[in-house]
């Protein structure tokens, strides 16, 4: 298995273990990836709040120079809002002849042409999907047994484009938790909204968003997460949040291949569970100590 | 506040008239159900709802749209998108009202519009974003020296983890200069 890989700017900085343990964990899977060479940044929440054009030309330009390569591989994006970005502008390629003329003449400018031939995929349907939870099942050497985690979806790898789970009730992330051998905490705010850019923007309604989502996690060991903003909201915020809504709201947040990468028995620090900021060393001394 | 028919509000800008023409055929076959409502997880901090919102749009009422806050309150989660009855894309609606808040620098967005102005600014200036030197301009453009403090606790424990590099960016490469440049000639042409 190999894939173009658009890392996005958050896991080059407040996002690094995301990408640190997305590449350990595919690289022990097996998995492989070419780093999309020269790749800028996707809009983020920034263009679709700008420009309508330039939130289309940005993703539209990394999407060219994976394409330039001349190969077939899908796009792997780890980041939901890059993931929406990149799929965005695949989607309007085909659906909309002079949309893509548009956004072509735009590329034009730097040399660049894109056909959008090329599938991009979230990380969470890679390994749900393509990678499987049996193949994971087989590498466990450190079973998280008796651990409660709550698989947190967030937006936009659900919604708009339908493409691996059910939008409403999400249901791909617990095969790959039993995998682990842990438990999926059974809740049902795996979908909903984290607030998303609010947090910088508009931070006294992202922190009820937050909050009420901290809250419907109590009684699990972790949250699990498969986005940058998703897990920086959930994990910034929980005294301000649990002080604001008169409860102690602190819970464990691991990305999702932080967890498997765990069970696996990868290096935690090549995972970067280090830079989480909020991983306690209890949880991590229970995870390591059933090997 | 009145939804009752009148005439038209005639936007003092003609280009955020035209703008709103744009949402308006985006909702145009709008049937006032209120499902967006009902699954936008904001609505609580909203002073229209999201239907309510809609309805003005259809009804031309510029001034009302552009007073209130709802859009900006659009966290894109697409609830809204994937559960209307209709399939109408409200949430790029909702983009393209942001847009044109940010476009025509309407004042009482600003908070929200200079943040994401700042964000881009900084992507043209190096290809990829750069926190550090954004925020300190969208400090320096707010002029209020309490708005810092709000994200300084963050900011600190970022930095002590090594995730926000307290380094100035190097010159501006302008990777991007010509994609910025050709996007604002097109859309200056429509």
């Amino acid at each position: 298995m190999k894939y173009h890989y658009y890392p996005g700017c958050s896991l080059e900085g407040t996002a690094r273990e995301y990408d640190l343990s997305t590449r350990s964990l595919l690289a022990a899977l097996d998995v492989q990836l070419a780093d999309i060479e020269g790749w800028t940044c996707c809009g983020a929440s920034a263009a679709e709040a700008t420009s309508a054009l330039l939130a289309l030309a940005l993703p539209a330009r990394n999407l060219a120079l994976a394409e330039r390569r001349g190969d077939s591989m899908d796009v792997l994006v780890p980041c939901s809002a890059c993931y929406l970005n990149l799929r965005t502008v695949a989607e309007k390629m085909r659906s909309n002849a002079p949309l893509a003329a548009q956004i072509n003449s735009v590329l034009g400018a730097e040399q660049l042409h894109l056909d959008g031939r090329l599938r991009v995929r979230h990380l969470l349907d890679v390994l749900a999907t393509d990678v499987g939870p049996a193949a994971i099942r087989t590498r466990v050497v450190q079973p998280l047994e008796g651990l409660r985690i709550a698989p947190y979806y967030g937006c936009q790898c659900l919604r708009p484009f339908v493409d691996f789970d059910d939008p409403e009730m999400p249901i791909s992330m617990e095969p790959l938790i039993r995998a682990t051998g842990a438990e999926v905490f059974p809740w049902r705010m795996g979908g909903r909204c984290c607030g998303a850019s609010h947090m910088s923007t508009q931070r006294e309604v992202g922190t009820v968003l937050v909050a009420g989502i901290l809250e419907a996690a109590h009684g699990a060991d972790a949250i699990a997460t498969v986005c940058p903003m998703c897990q920086m909201n959930l994990e910034a915020i929980q005294g301000a949040a649990g002080r604001a809504a008169g409860k102690d709201l602190h819970i464990n947040m691991l990305y999702l291949p932080q967890l498997i990468g765990l069970s696996m028995g990868l290096d935690a620090a090549g995972l970067g569970v280090q830079l989480n900021l909020a991983f306690d060393g209890a949880l991590k001394r229970r995870i390591t100590a059933a090997a | 506040m009145s939804v009752s028919t009148g005439h038209p509000q005639k936007s003092a800008s003609p280009q955020a008239h035209d703008d709103l023409e744009s949402v308006r055929e985006m909702v145009q076959s709008c049937i006032q159900c209120g499902t967006c409502t009902g699954s936008c997880p904001n609505a609580f901090a909203m002073d229209l709802t999201p239907r309510h919102l809609w309805r003005l749009v259809l009804l031309d009422r510029h001034e009302a749209v552009f007073q209130s806050r709802t859009f900006m309150l659009c966290s894109a989660c697409y609830f809204c998108t994937l559960r209307c009855p209709r399939g109408l894309p409200l949430t790029e609606a909702m983009h393209a009202l942001k847009q044109t808040a940010s476009r025509e620098k309407l004042e009482r967005y600003r908070p929200v519009t200079a943040f994401y102005r700042r964000f881009i600014e900084s992507v043209r200036r190096h290809g990829r974003v750069n926190e550090l030197e954004f925020m300190t301009y969208y400090f320096a453009e707010m002029k209020n020296p309490m708005l810092p403090l709000r994200y300084s606790g963050l900011g600190l424990r970022l930095v002590a983890k090594g995730k926000l590099p307290l380094r100035w960016p190097a010159r501006p490469t302008r990777p991007l200069e010509a994609l910025f440049r050709k996007v604002a000639e097109l859309e200056e042409a429509t």
